[in-house]
């Protein structure tokens, strides 16, 4: 018989995980203003990384930035790194009403979980997301073991 | 627990809730000039066919559908979600609603919302006699 198990909360504690973390996104601006401003809190840019059979991928949202305002590379073929600054606007007279939007340099290195073909990774910018491909080593990729009938 | 961290994780792409989807809040900076209300939101991944931005009664809706992202693969880290952006705002300034105009650049909107030409400081130059 298949073992059922209940979880009444799991979708609740699921909305309750996701709301820490946009608070904590959220929180982490302002927790650095004062201390290392114009600079970045830690956490920023906010990544996703996912993968297939033979590539990894990441994801950022970079809303305003150019390519040219970024640097990326992968070094010893698991660290990513991106670095770039998101600049102010250069505004010269009116008020600020709102000011939500974050500013400043930014540093972030992951460690990727697989090793990849640093040389072989490309990055686009489109409509403000950064999209990283990077292949993986021949040696990462699953092989498709055949198994043999006698 | 550790079953619902390891899902959360893992996030299966292809069965991620099609019906629920969650709508986020755009970053905003609003700059106020003698002649205009200038709005600069961020809107990464978004499109001008996406956009649907309204202006009535001295509200203004901000609504952009974004695809989800990725659309295979299986998630290794995940930070960030992404869904929709909705955001409104009242605007108690006299906007001339005909002359707003809006631009889209690198996942950035920039939206003008002139203010009309009763609310915009006067000068009054004063002459002598």
């Amino acid at each position: 018989m298949a073992r059922v198990t209940w979880e009444p909360f799991a979708d609740l504690w699921r909305e309750m995980e996701n709301f820490r973390r946009e608070m904590d996104r959220l929180f982490e601006r302002w927790s650095l203003e004062g201390f290392g401003w114009p600079a970045l809190a830690a956490g920023y840019p906010a990544v996703n990384i996912w993968e297939d059979e033979a590539n990894v991928y990441a994801e950022a949202e970079l809303p305003g930035l150019n390519l040219e305002d970024l640097e990326i590379y992968v070094t010893g073929r698991n660290q990513l790194s991106i670095k770039g600054e998101r600049k102010a606007l250069a505004v010269d007279k009116g008020t600020w009403l709102r000011q939500e939007r974050p500013f400043g340099a930014f540093h972030r290195i992951i460690a990727l979980p697989v090793d990849v073909e640093a040389d072989k990774v490309e990055a686009r910018l489109q409509n403000g997301v950064l999209t990283i491909v990077m292949p993986k080593c021949p040696e990462a990729r699953p092989k498709k073991i055949t198994v043999k009938a006698e | 627990m550790a079953n619902i961290a390891k899902r959360e994780h893992r996030g299966e792409l292809a069965t991620a809730e099609p019906v629920r989807t969650i709508t986020y809040s755009p970053r905003v900076d609003i700059l106020e000039t003698a002649d205009e209300l200038t709005l600069y939101a961020d809107m990464p991944g978004v499109r001008p066919e996406d956009l649907d931005i309204r202006f009535e009664n001295g509200e203004l809706t901000i609504h952009a559908k974004v695809a989800a992202r990725p659309e295979k693969g299986e998630f290794l880290l995940r930070e960030y979600g992404v869904g929709d952006f909705y955001r409104t705002f009242s605007i108690s300034e006299e906007i001339d609603s005909d002359k707003i105009t809006a631009e889209l650049k690198q996942g950035v909107l920039v939206l003008h919302l002139p203010k009309r030409e009763a609310v915009k400081p006067k000068r009054i130059t004063v002459k002598t006699a």
